[in-house]
Order: structure tokens, then sequence, then C-alpha cells
């Protein structure tokens, strides 16, 4: 493991902002740790970089100690969240920082800087003065910037957080085909679980400071660990039951669930696509509380007489108007029994 | 690095950068101020607290302590009657000649106290222009001062109530108008709440130097008017009643410290959250006959309060005898002066100079220190330390240099090194006052970017906080340069005869009766605030962000 986190904790006035985390990221892996805000995450990151310190625990780097080393002696990146690009230096002295501290000669950081403002998309910008950048500009700055001194792992504080929606999802593309050509190690912080998805090889989801969940993309997509996560992922239809023989009895009255689930008393998730619209007198019986256009499908809101609401996913042309009585009935592929 | 370890070596960095100021302070102010003390009360070895009753007891005493309380509290409410239309005018009206008007109203801040006592005198004085025109005369009358202080303290008010008022979003007040608030309304329920801590801190800055006002009173007081700091002054060189004199300093200093006091914790309310804006995106051409009226108002308060005296100054230095009395200035009388006047030019600059560069450091350090986060109590009083002296009498300070650093191991007193120290010494308020506000404003993960790219505490500091602070630390520098030049009651305690300052010069030769005297200080007046409003022109080139807090 190239980073290692044992127990790491720590904490703000009595409270455990990081609750005896425990975390691995492999040389070149990219991890991202999934969370609300608050969750800790963001402390992780500066807890690893050495401006956070610990309470109790250890962080290990290369399977070496980091207690009592200074942030500038770690070689870890950290790109931070609103960027902090240094305002009096130009685009090129920003990327060109970290070189200098390492005492690379001016040809090196020049050669260096030309090279990653071409990485980042931004070729010929080393002049251009910081306040005059875009957003995304800017991003891909602060990204060069953490680069340059080759650092062994890469830290990224919602990195995509502040642009907007379509230049998020170029980007995202972009640095995971980039750190997969350069080999770099990536832990990055975010509270969006698309970002998380697509960047990673592996999520780790954080709630109050702990982790909750750890695993591929797929795995915590497919069967998130409890409610909490489920609910963190979007997912409404979230409910108690009571699972026998193939069959959970919930709120929604009898539910199918797929061979093979946990037993017992659980928490039961329906995906949306899983909650399939009959005529109203078959299956559970629902009014059409709320429909919103998703784009690629409609989100129905349904309201049975006396059970939680349920959220379906119907296709554009069959979706019912707000007021119509539909019956429900549910998909076994759909449906997840938790923890 | 555990949370602890992380923890010790913070406070052990603050310490470090804390030591040299406040040995500084120790040594230069706290001892000084003792040993005043000390010759008060032990003047035979053994404490006599019943002194303070005696000097209490004394009717004058009572009367001067009665004057001095009054005349600063309506030297203030003044200040504030004639300052805060202009504050208003300042902070949301974009009119021509703006920058300028700007730079002459700050004029008076930077000019030396006895300059503006000179300068009222010519206005309003025996022989003055009213007087030639009217037959009026200010210089009788408590009026005299209280102009004078309202001339000085102008600046003060229009600096920091205007300052914090450009800033203020008027979107604030316009979502109260939005929300059903009159103009009126909207104005009392959101700017003025967000402005009453400012006018407070604003207030209690003009209360402070008019309550230690000795400059101007010496010159415009005569024989009715007199402070606490001119009593001091009178007690100890010309009385040489050295007890009285420390028991009024100790009165003083009470005094002083509750107010300071008062100051700081309405400074900790003003730091609460405000949503500021660029001040360049809030004002805006007056509109109306009333704005414009109001703006006519304010140009023509700053041209008859603060333009005029200082035109009638150097009106009266060039007098009948055109060049005359300057010329006077190089001629050795061998009366008032062991040299020629004009030499007080160098000397000044030369003090200057020095002390500037021991108030830099000294206050660089202690703002630096001050910044660190997660300050305790101990910085808190720390920095309630260095405003002391912004506050306590300079005649203190120079009074406790006289007696206290005259003998092994401190005998300063043949040093020229005395006066820039003094000086420095109600300079560094003003270097730490500039500095933080800069200090603070840099945000602490561009420092922390520095580390994560490789760059140890000190270099990130060198890289990211000094280019930021440059500016400040000019204009800091500029501020202790100009008050150095100015300072008046510690240098005349302390100033060798043949060495005088600019200020000592003047006092000396309006001391003296005579056509040729009056108008030699009049020319001498006006070299120092071209000095001093030269000084000032650079700081405004330098000054774009009108952060600092003077």
């Amino acid at each position: 493991m190239l980073l290692s986190l044992e127990a790491a904790t720590v904490r703000f006035g009595g409270r455990a902002v990081l609750d005896a985390v425990g975390l691995g990221v492999a040389e070149q892996e990219t991890v991202c740790v999934l969370g609300p805000s608050g969750s800790g995450k963001s402390t992780l990151l500066r807890a690893v970089a050495g401006l956070q310190p610990l309470d109790s625990g250890r962080i290990r780097l290369d399977g070496r100690d980091q207690s009592g080393v200074p942030a500038h002696k770690r070689g870890v990146g950290l790109m931070f969240q609103d960027h902090q690009l240094f305002p009096q230096r130009d685009v090129g002295g920003n990327v060109a920082f970290g070189l200098r501290m390492h005492g690379a000669s001016r040809g090196e950081q020049a050669q260096r800087v030309r090279e990653l403002l071409d990485l980042v998309g931004l070729p010929g910008a080393a002049g251009r003065a910081v306040a005059a950048l875009s957003g995304g500009e800017q991003q891909r700055v602060a990204l060069a910037r953490a680069l340059a001194p080759s650092p062994r792992l890469l830290m990224l504080d919602e990195p995509l957080g502040q642009l907007d929606r379509s230049l998020r999802e170029r980007l995202v593309v972009e640095l995971r085909e980039l750190f997969g050509r350069l080999g770099t190690t990536v832990l990055a912080v975010t509270h969006d679980q698309g970002e998380a998805f697509a960047l990673a090889d592996r999520v780790v989801v954080m709630r109050d400071g702990r982790i909750a969940q750890s695993g591929t993309p797929l795995e915590v997509w497919q069967r998130p660990a409890d409610a909490f996560v489920a609910r963190f992922l979007g997912f409404e239809n979230v409910v108690g039951a009571t699972v026998a023989d193939g069959i959970a009895v919930t709120p929604w009255g009898k539910v199918p669930v797929p061979d093979g689930a946990p037993q017992g008393t659980r928490t039961l998730l329906v995906r949306p696509a899983g909650v399939r619209l009959v005529p109203a007198d078959e299956g559970l019986r629902c009014t059409v509380a709320a429909r919103t256009f998703r784009g690629t499908h409609v989100a129905v809101r349904l309201q049975p007489d006396d059970a939680p609401r349920l959220e379906a996913a119907c296709a554009l042309r069959a979706a019912p108007g707000v007021g119509d009585e539909v019956g429900v009935e549910f998909d076994a592929a759909e449906i997840a029994v938790l923890g | 690095m555990t949370r602890a370890a992380a923890k010790r070596r913070g406070s052990a960095a603050r310490l470090g950068l804390m030591a040299v100021p406040v040995a500084f302070f120790a040594v230069f102010f706290a001892y000084p101020v003792a040993a005043i003390v000390a010759r008060g009360l032990k003047p035979d070895g053994i404490w006599q607290f019943g002194r303070i009753g005696d000097v209490l007891a004394q009717s004058d005493v009572r009367q001067v302590l009665w004057f001095t309380t009054w005349q600063a509290l309506a030297s203030t409410a003044l200040t504030l009657l004639i300052a805060l239309p202009g504050a208003y005018v300042f902070a949301r009206f974009d009119f021509p000649g703006k920058q300028v008007l700007r730079a002459v109203v700050t004029v008076p801040f930077v000019l030396p106290t006895v300059v503006v006592g000179t300068a009222f005198m010519a206005l309003a004085g025996r022989g003055g222009l009213l007087d030639e025109l009217w037959g009026v005369r200010l210089d009788t009358t408590v009026w005299a001062i209280l102009l004078a202080h309202v001339f000085f303290n102008y600046a003060v008010v229009v600096r920091t109530v205007g300052g914090l008022w450009s800033q203020l979003d008027p979107r604030q007040e316009e979502a109260a108008r939005m929300l059903g608030a009159s103009r009126f309304a909207a104005w009392r329920s959101v700017t003025l709440p967000a402005l009453a801590p400012a006018v407070a801190a604003a207030a209690l800055m003009v209360f402070l130097f008019t309550f230690t006002s000795f400059g101007v009173v010496q010159i415009l007081g005569g024989p009715a008017f007199s402070t606490l700091e001119v009593e001091i002054y009178r007690q100890t060189s010309e009385i040489f009643d050295l007890s009285t004199a420390a028991v009024l300093t100790m009165i003083q200093f009470v005094a002083v410290g509750s107010v300071l006091a008062l100051h700081a914790w309405t400074v900790r309310r003003r730091e609460t959250a405000l949503r500021l804006v660029d001040a360049t995106v809030t004002a805006r051409r007056p509109r109306g006959a009333g704005q414009w009226a109001l703006l006519g108002g304010v140009v023509a308060t700053v041209a008859v309060l603060i333009m005029l005296p200082l035109a009638v100054l150097v009106e009266r230095s060039f007098g009948d005898a055109g060049l005359g009395y300057y010329r006077a200035l190089t001629e050795d009388d061998g009366g008032v002066f062991l040299v020629a006047p004009i030499e007080a030019v160098g000397n000044s600059l030369q003090y200057a100079v020095a002390a500037t560069a021991i108030a830099v450091v000294i206050g660089g350090l202690a703002a630096v220190a001050l910044t660190r986060r997660d300050a305790g109590r101990l910085v808190r009083g720390f920095d309630a330390l260095l405003m002391l002296p912004l506050g306590v009498s300079a005649v203190t300070v120079g009074f406790g240099f006289l007696i206290a650093l005259d003998e092994p191991p401190l005998d300063l007193r043949a040093s020229w090194i005395l006066v820039p120290l003094a000086q420095a010494l109600v300079g560094v308020p003003f270097v730490v006052r500039t500095m933080l506000p800069v200090l603070r404003a840099v945000d602490v993960r561009l420092r922390e970017a520095a580390a994560v790219l490789g760059a140890s505490p000190w270099r990130a500091w060198r890289e990211v906080d000094l280019p930021l602070v440059r500016r400040a630390l000019l204009i800091a520098a500029g501020f202790a340069f100009a008050v150095s030049l100015g300072e008046f009651g510690a240098t005349v305690f302390i100033a060798r005869p043949e060495n005088p300052t600019l200020p000592v010069a003047v006092a000396r030769l309006l001391g003296r009766p005579g056509e040729l005297n009056y108008g030699q200080a009049m020319a001498l007046s006006t070299i120092l605030m071209i000095v001093c409003a030269v000084a000032l022109l650079v700081l405004e080139r330098l000054r774009t962000d009108r952060t600092g807090e003077f």
C-alpha cells in the first residue's frame, strides 16, 4: 500500500471528525472518498497532507510513519477545493512553484511548465494572470501546479465542485484518462456520486467521520451497505422488511427478492426501475403525487393508501399524470436486501 | 506529529516572534512608566499613596481634569457631527476630484500637532486672518481648540466609518426595501447597525487623541486652557514638581487604559461577520438636488475647515517679507537655537528614518505574531499592550525616558538614539494596525498550498505573505515616518538643545515674542507640512486598497 491510515482520529472540540479511520490506497489506484458535507472527508485529506495533526492513530506513506513529518516534506500533492492559486503570480509562476521549492533549475522549470500546460489543455498560457482565468481554466492550472513536482500521491478536494455540469462531465473523463496515462496514485474527495463513480477505481463512502462502505463503483451502486449509503446515493425506496423464502414483507406488501438474499429483519432497497406500473386494479394501489421530467425518463412519485411513498422510473410515453390511480408490481432483479 | 506537539511548536514560534516587541515595550515603555510612578509615589524609598489624594484635592488639578474631559467629549461630538456627512459622501458618491479631495482630507492627520496649532493661530489668533478682517479672535476661547481638533480628526472618522460604509453591500439595503422597508427604515435597520461599531471605534479614537492633546492645546490654549498632558509638561519642565507630574501621569494612564479597553471591545464587535464588497462598485454619481447640496456642503466644509487654515499658514510664512522668513531660518541667531533653525529639517529627517526602521521591525514582528491563528488570551493582551502608546501621552513617554534611561545599565541620555526610540514607540501602533488587517486577510490555505508544494513555513511566508503585504509594509512605513516627523510631546523632552526637530523648533520660535520669530515659525511649519504632505501623497499612490484601519 502506498498510503495507509490506521485508526486515524481527529477531534474538534470533543467531536470526532475522523473516527478511527482505516484506509489503504495502492500504487496507481484512484480512490474516491464520497460523503455529505461534514462527513470528515476534507479533514481526511488535510491529515494525509500534514496540514491537520492526528489526535491518535497513524498515517503511513510507502510504509513510513508520517507523524512528525511536516507538510512540505511529505511529497504529496493537494489540489484545493477553491484552487488557492497564488494571486500575485502568473500561470507559469503558479505551476513552477513546487518545482522551485524542490530546487529545479530555470530550464527544467520552463520545460516542465510547458509540458504540464500542454497536458491540461492550456498550451501557451504561462504568461496569463490567474485573475483573468475562467473557473475551468483555474481548475486546470491548479491541477498542473499539483502535478508539477510529481507527487507520489495526488489528492483532490472536490476537484470539480464549482464547475458547471457539462464542463464537469467532460473534465471527469479527461482526468480519469490522464491519471491512467501518468500512472498517478489519486485520493479524491467529493460529495457528488456521479463524479466519484466516473473517476474512481474504488469508492469509499464516509459518514460522520467513519467509513460506511468501501468497494468498486459497481459494488457500491448495486449493493449499498446500509440505508444511509442507499439514501445518500439518491435512492428513495428504502424500508425495513422481514425476508424469508424469497419474499420480503414490507409496508408495500409482499415484495419478491433475488435468490440467495440474506434472511431475517433487513433493510430493503427497491430501485425506481424495479417499480413497474400496472393498471389500477392490479398490484399495490397508488395515487400519482408528482412527476419530474429527468431527460431520459420520468420520475413518478406514488402515494400508496397507507405506506411510505414510492419512486418509479417510467418511459416518457407511458408516464401517468398527477392524480391518476395506478397499480404497482415489483421486479426482483432491481431489488437489493441490504446489510 | 501529534496535536499537542504541533500546538507546542506553534506557541514556541509565536513566543519567538513576540519576544523582540515584548522586550522593546518592557524596556522602553513599561520601565519608564514604572519609573515615573516610583518617582512620584516613592520619593524617599517609602510608598506614599497619600500623594494621590493630595494632588486630587487641589482645585486647579480638578479643573484641569474637568477641562480635559469635557473638551475631549465636545471635540468628539463636534468631529462626528461635521465628519459623518463627509464619510457618507466619500463612501457612496462618485464625483470628479474625489481622489484629490480624499488626499486633502487626510493631510491634517499626518500633520504635526504643532503645525495644526500654528495654522489655527494664523487663522484665528492674535493678528490672524479673522482678527484682521473682522476683529474676531478665537484663541482666547475654547473654540480654537475644538476646531483644531475637528481639523485634525476629520480624517479619522472619514477613514474608519467611510471605509466600512463604502464596503457595505448596498444590496443588503435593497433586500430590506424589497421586504417592505422604507428608504429610511432600511438604512436604520440594516446600515446603521452595521456601521455603529465603526462609529463607536472612530469616536473612541478621536476621544483618545483629544483627551491626550498636547501640541494643539500648548499653542492655542494659552494660560486659560490646559489639558492633563499640558499640565504634566508644565509641572515637569517649568515647576519641576515631579511627584505631582507623576500622579497626573498615572491618572491619565488609568483614564486612557479604560478607554482603550472599551475600544478593544468595540473592535471585536466590529469584526463580526459583515458582507463586504469592493468599494469601487458601491459609489455612484449623486442624484437630485439634495445629494448635490450634501456634496457641496461637504466640499465647502473641507475648504473652510481644512484648506483655509493651511492656506493662511502658507500665506503668513511669506508675510510682507517675501522669502525673508525662510532666509532667516538659515541664519544662526545664537539666541533661541544653538544652530540655524533650518538644521532642524536634517535632524528631523534623520530621526524619522531611524524611528521608521525601528517601528517597522518591531511592529512588523508583532503583527506577524498576532496574525497566527488560534490566538489565545495572552496574544490578545499583547494586542492591547501594543495600542497603549497610541493613547498614553507622548509626554509621559518622553518624561519617562528622561528619568529612567539616564543611568546604567541603560544610560542613553547622551545618545542620539533616544529620540528615534521614543518616536518609534508612538509609530508602532500605526504599523501594527496597518499590517494586521492585510496579514489577516491572507488566506491560510494559500500558505497550506505552498506547504504541500514543498515550501517550508519560512519559505511559504516569504513566497506567499510577503508579496501580498509588501504594499501594506510600505504604507506602514510611511505612516511611521509621518508620525515620527511630527512627534512633539516626547521629543520636546528629550531632543538635545543643539539638535532640535522641526516641531520642537517651531514651538520654540512660537514661544518667543516678535514678528521675526512668528514668521519663522510659520515658515518652518510650512516646510514641515510640505514634507508630511509629500510623504502622504506617496502613500496615497501606494494605497489602492483601503483595508487598513487608518
